[in-house]
């Protein structure tokens, strides 16, 4: 560790220069790690902004230009890559809201004791412990797959039991690509929200709880008044948390769709601009777009953790 | 919710006997969900002890005989390429990266809670900050630099990435729990004439130890797991598991059961981590708001 060994502070010593020479004793233990952040995170997205300023175009090296904010013309012009934009806010929006609800269901359950609770938690969070990749080929190849897939394996199983003899076996990923993406995803997050939520359930006072039930309160009327304004920290910490993290997403959508059939979110189009397309100056706008959305969804966030961080710094 | 088991004592015994019934159904219910959410996951480790030929029949046979061919074919069995150079890859960038992370963030977290520097509030949000943005943002000027440095595949440009991405997480989580040794102790420990060292090892370690482990665990879940860059900035040599996985199936053709078994082995070193620490996950993950 980088720590240098710190002023005793019971023995002052004379001057401002010592006091400063304390100050700076106290900040280096930090600045490794700043000075790192800066140089890999924050760098490379300036150089971003300045070659979104770019018509670059690497197949094309001569050709490049200083073209002021066409690029950003042409992010919010081009026909594909607005729809890149509608598909993200489709995609974060459906998988945070659908995984929050069934996490908080699975969360209520989970949340009492019965037999074997432990087995059961652990069964629950496998989904989301599989390696992402893992889990999308799992979905598109195990479950997904038109011939051989559980789905229509379970669908065919199901007729076959009914005495019909060819059962319908939808093609899941070409019918409805955005859906299959969409569950997969959903899959994998509910975990995290039923984590989240059941950590919220479990801090709730005991003894308000106790009180409300022999004031007479039912089942809902407690979880409407009492539950439910005790988790919104945690259903806001949730929500924001899993928006920030699945605008990002690109496993999924790279891995079951290849962004086609109207799947491709801004990460994957970003990704495809500067990768297949070698559109650099576009790619680097679209890029600047991404982190525009995401800083506006992260302005709550951030209010949100820091509500829950002021506590935490009041009991310090 | 939580009375069930403990009926209030004026309520008539039939009613207890209801609430009894209604816990167990509960219970059940859980169980259920339990399964289902875990039967996908299942499916692909029954699957991949199955033969190609078992694996791919409709509708699915239960009654197959097990078998541990795809696990061959998938290292090389069947004299096909071996997926041990990508698993070295992710293993040695995974856990460079964390070795890197806790010396970076240890430091940065002794100077946010032990002895906290000025305004320690604002620099945690800055590291929060850096954590919001988005992979995508920078992706392009990192392949340029790494393109003109002769850096592209090679694993020591995803241990350096790797890094940043984690330590807004790390400095956050070690934060928290470095926040739990009461100051008092360490203060007493130095009246006793005790160096940083000392107090460090003796002090803060014990108390803070099971929590740094987490911070590196999740770290290394992370690094493990990701895509994006390994796909971008690596080619043959530094190849890492996942980018290897998604190429399985194009290079080869579908083999569901190799698939199956090829997922599995890679999954395996995330989720025996994870069963290991859970509750520290949801904390990490939540970024140390949730206790």
């Amino acid at each position: 560790m980088a720590t240098p060994t710190g002023p005793t502070p019971y023995t002052p010593r004379d001057g401002a220069r010592s006091g400063r020479m304390r100050a700076w004793a106290t900040r280096a233990p930090l600045l490794p790690a700043l000075v790192f952040l800066v140089a890999v995170t924050q760098l490379p997205f300036v150089a971003t902004l300045v070659i979104s300023l770019f018509d670059w175009n690497s197949l094309d090296p001569e050709e490049r230009a200083f073209s002021g904010l066409s690029n950003y013309a042409s992010v919010f012009t081009d026909p594909a890559l607005r729809e890149s934009v509608l598909t993200t806010v489709l995609l974060t929006a459906s998988v945070v809201v659908a995984s929050v609800v069934l996490g908080l269901v699975l969360a209520l359950l989970l949340d009492r004791a019965f037999l074997g609770r432990g087995m059961v938690r652990t069964l629950l969070i496998t989904p989301f412990l599989l390696v992402p990749v893992s889990a999308a080929l799992l979905w598109k190849h195990a479950l997904y797959n038109p011939e051989y897939g559980l789905f229509n394996g379970a669908l065919s199983w199901a007729a076959g039991l009914f005495g019909i003899d060819s059962p319908a076996q939808p093609d899941w990923i070409s019918e409805m690509p955005l859906l299959a993406v969409e569950a997969a995803l959903v899959w994998q997050w509910t975990p995290f929200m039923m984590l989240i939520l059941l950590a919220g359930l479990q801090s709730r006072p005991a003894e308000m709880m106790e009180a409300a039930r022999l004031d007479g309160a039912g089942n809902w009327q407690m979880f409407r008044h009492l539950t439910l304004p005790h988790l919104r920290r945690y259903l806001e910490l949730g929500i924001l948390l899993g928006s920030v993290y699945i605008v990002q997403n690109f496993d999924a959508v790279f891995t079951i769709t290849s962004g086609g059939l109207g799947t491709a979110n801004l990460p994957y189009t970003v990704y495809q601009t500067f990768y297949q397309a070698h559109e650099y100056g576009l790619a680097s706008a679209a890029g600047v777009v991404v982190v525009i959305g995401t800083i506006m969804v992260a302005t709550f966030a951030l209010r949100v953790v820091s509500s829950l961080f002021r506590e935490e710094a009041t009991r310090a | 919710m939580t009375t069930a088991t403990h009926p209030p004592r004026h309520q008539l015994p039939s009613a207890a006997r209801t609430a009894r019934r209604r816990s167990a159904a509960l219970g059940l219910l859980a169980w259920a969900a339990g399964i289902s959410f875990c039967l996908p996951a299942l499916w692909m480790l029954l699957t991949s002890f199955h033969s190609e030929a078992d694996a791919a029949t409709n509708p699915p046979s239960l009654a197959a005989s097990l078998t541990l061919d795809g696990y061959r074919e998938f290292f090389g069995g069947g004299g096909g390429p071996t997926p041990w150079p990508p698993l070295i890859n992710s293993l040695s960038a995974s856990l460079f990266s964390t070795v890197l992370v806790l010396v970076l963030s240890l430091p940065a977290a002794y100077a946010l809670s032990i002895r906290r520097v000025r305004k320690w509030t604002d620099v945690m949000f800055f590291f929060l900050s850096t954590k919001m943005l988005p992979v995508v943002a920078g992706l392009l000027p990192v392949y340029l630099f790494a393109k003109n440095t002769g850096m592209l595949d090679n694993i020591w440009l995803l241990v350096i990435l790797y890094t940043s991405m984690n330590l807004p997480i790390a400095v956050w989580m070690m934060q928290s729990f470095l926040s739990d040794v009461p100051v008092s102790i360490i203060e007493a420990a130095q009246v006793d004439g005790a160096r940083l060292p000392t107090v460090l090892a003796r002090v803060v370690a014990p108390v803070a130890g099971p929590g740094i482990a987490a911070t590196a665990l999740i770290c290394f879940i992370f690094s493990w797991n990701e895509l994006l860059f390994a796909r971008v900035l690596t080619g043959v040599v530094a190849q890492t598991a996942p980018v290897y996985l998604t190429g399985f199936v194009t290079s080869q053709g579908l083999f569901l059961a190799q698939l199956c078994a090829a997922s599995v082995v890679v999954s395996l070193p995330v989720l025996a981590a994870g069963y290991a620490a859970q509750d520290k996950l949801v904390q990490g993950l939540s970024l140390g708001a949730v206790k």
